[in-house]
């Protein structure tokens, strides 16, 4: 049995301007022990997916219209609240983009570390600190037992963010959700937390997902990647067979247009146009408009996940359909 | 050689530490740039790289005078920029542009697209009222956008188009530099491709000369004829964009270079990568010596103590006291 099962997750924004579809039908598993990629460009819908498997969906505007997540057995959009609750935060835990933003400037990261543990466990003050003083080494905090009791402030940007991975991991989480940890970070940074999820991830064998806009970090770090676009899921593979096979015309586009991979002096590939505005939803292909390969039938006829290899679906109908 | 469009010459921009309300004193000093001397010729890319807060953005408003120097000269055309009365610099930066990294913050949302590309014209005399509307439709079509859209305002266009808007405005001067500060950092892949050509046709047509910032190296190759690393305020290795990128000397650059992820699984998980220890250091306290010293692999005594210059090596300049002792 997966860890994790998200069957047609929709999740849907009610604005003022319309209904904006965010995630629209995605459907995922996760084995225990598994590093998934979710990769897409701004407004394509992971981090929405992820927020909906937490709970952190602003409700409203925003609405859960169906589907399901089910964490080993339990069904985290439906289990009565105090259910969730005791999974969310202790066996499923959540590192964001912006270290600055998500720790609370006004409190010792001594008291936000030791959070988490106080609430799941019944543990004494003092042995919740114990517990924190050793991962804030096993994160590479040198002179923990000082700086536990340092404001956010004065930690840098890369320091940050450890202490976010310490916090998140202190319950020891079966299920690690990241999502674009390192975007804020400087490369030189980013090497070092890259290296430290990949480590803390054998010791604790933790599935984790990780949601990046950078194709080059997940071919280091995940087993499996997924593509979105536009709310849905259009590509799925192993990670060597989506860079070295890679089907669906988004997916080739997207890694065409990396820098580092095209000839230097000649123009860079690009997509032409826009991503697709959520709130008018198409009934064909939602990349057919911005797609080399459209014909009008992409336009009109609704497409879905096929299996073309083992471990690979993708959603093109044209390529399912042997045309290109 | 022919003259340079653009020299600096050993420039510094401090900033000075206050404290105290009433009775100001000065405690410190940011040494946010720190004795940097380059030269750009006309047509030219210069990609400048380097992590937040080693000043290549504070470089850049020195470039352009909005930030004052502390020391040393900005030459533009052989006339130093710091040295002009203000009337004179007015004149002087028609020649000079400047396109920010955030096209959400740097256009003002009460203005149409209209009113902001007309505003230099008008301002510099370029063309008579009755003309601006053709030159601002020109100047439009030029960077990919669609004169009809003349009347509307930043929020009803996305961060590409904004980011043209921005580059159209730099263009309406007919410079013949701009300085573009992490002009593609807020954009995402495919637009970010889409604005790296233009900006590579419009060097190409215009014989443009460009100082291109950024942070991320694989995008800086790809437009850049030279690349200046920087790190702490200083420049550390100074080359054609090939040898820095795909020979890189200067420890510190090749641990940069080594920290960029590949796309490429089977090299991403075979290759060795130079992770760095710990965060750059601040620029008020800069360590003594090589500043890079504290994180570097290969520092010896000597790099404590003796602060190393840029010295040409292998095609390259290189500030690196061990220079070619390690391969």
């Amino acid at each position: 049995m997966p860890l994790l099962s998200v069957k047609d997750l929709r999740t849907y924004f009610h604005t003022r301007n319309g209904v904006y579809r965010a995630v629209d039908g995605v459907s995922f598993s996760l084995e225990r022990g598994e590093t998934l990629g979710i990769v897409g460009e701004s407004g394509s819908g992971k981090s929405v997916t992820c927020y909906s498997i937490m709970g952190l969906i602003p409700q409203p505007p925003g609405r859960i219209e169906s589907g399901s997540a089910v964490f080993d057995g339990t069904d985290l959009l439906r289990c009565p609240p105090e259910v969730s609750r005791s999974i969310r935060g202790k066996r499923i835990a959540m590192i964001f983009q912006d270290p600055m933003t998500s720790l609370n400037p006004y409190l010792r990261i001594s008291e936000q570390l030791i959070e988490p543990l106080r609430i799941h466990e019944p543990i004494s003050r003092k042995a919740a600190l114990d517990r924190a003083l050793l991962m804030l080494d096993a994160v590479g905090i040198n002179d923990a037992a000082k700086r536990i009791h340092y404001y956010p402030h004065e930690f840098s940007g890369g320091m940050r963010q450890r202490v976010m991975i310490a916090m998140a991991l202190i319950t020891q989480p079966e299920l690690l959700i990241a999502d674009e940890p390192t975007t804020a970070l400087d490369v030189t940074v980013q090497a070092q937390i890259l290296e430290l999820i990949k480590r803390l991830q054998k010791e604790f064998h933790m599935a984790v997902i990780f949601i990046t806009h950078d194709l080059g970090v997940v071919s280091g770090l995940c087993d499996r990647v997924q593509v979105m676009y536009g709310g849905k899921i259009v590509e799925t593979a192993s990670t060597r067979s989506l860079f070295y096979e890679p089907r669906h015309p988004y997916t080739r586009a997207l890694q065409q247009s990396i820098p580092s991979l095209q000839q230097k002096g000649g123009d860079l590939f690009t997509i032409p146009g826009m991503p697709p505005d959520l709130s008018k939803p198409t009934p064909g292909c939602s990349f057919a408009p911005r797609c080399l390969h459209a014909t009008d039938a992409c336009f009109v006829q609704p497409v879905e996940l096929k299996t073309c290899a083992s471990d690979h679906s993708q959603s093109c109908r044209r390529v399912q359909n042997g045309e290109i | 050689m022919p003259e340079p469009i653009l020299e600096l010459i050993d420039v510094k921009t401090h900033f000075p530490i206050n404290t105290g309300f009433l009775f100001k004193r000065q405690v410190g000093t940011v040494k946010a740039v720190d004795g940097v001397s380059l030269r750009v010729e006309r047509g030219e890319v210069l990609g400048l790289v380097g992590e937040s807060g080693c000043g290549k953005s504070t470089l850049a408003r020195t470039i352009l005078q909005l930030l004052p120097t502390t020391a040393g000269k900005v030459l533009l055309s052989g006339h130093s920029l710091g040295d002009s009365t203000a009337r004179e610099l007015i004149e002087r930066r028609r020649d000079l542009q400047m396109v920010f990294q955030d096209p959400y913050a740097s256009l003002n949302p009460r203005m149409t697209v209209f009113a902001t590309l007309s505003e230099p014209l008008l301002t510099h005399g370029i063309c008579s009222g009755k003309e601006v509307t053709q030159h601002v439709a020109d100047l439009m079509e030029r960077v990919g956008l669609a004169s009809r859209f003349m009347q509307k305002y930043p929020h009803e266009f996305s961060g590409g188009q904004r980011q043209r808007i921005a580059i159209a405005r730099a263009l309406a001067l007919q410079p013949k530099v701009i300085v573009a500060d992490e002009p593609v950092s807020a954009l995402d892949v495919s637009i970010q491709a889409q604005i790296l050509n233009l900006l590579a046709k419009l060097v190409r047509d215009m014989g443009l000369s460009l100082i291109f910032i950024a942070h991320d190296l694989s995008v800086v190759k790809h437009i850049s004829d030279r690349v200046a690393v920087m790190y702490l305020g200083k420049i550390v290795e100074l080359g054609s964009a090939s040898d820095v990128i795909d020979r890189p000397q200067h420890p510190y650059t090749r641990a940069l270079v080594s920290a960029i992820p590949t796309p490429n699984p089977d090299i991403e998980r075979s290759r060795k990568r130079i992770v760095l220890p710990g965060d750059p250091p601040s620029p008020i306290n800069p360590p003594s010596g090589c500043t890079f010293h504290p994180r570097c692999p290969h520092a010896i005594a000597a790099c404590r103590s003796e602060v190393p210059r840029l010295k040409p090596f292998d095609g390259r300049e290189v500030s690196c006291l061990r220079a070619g002792e390690f391969s």
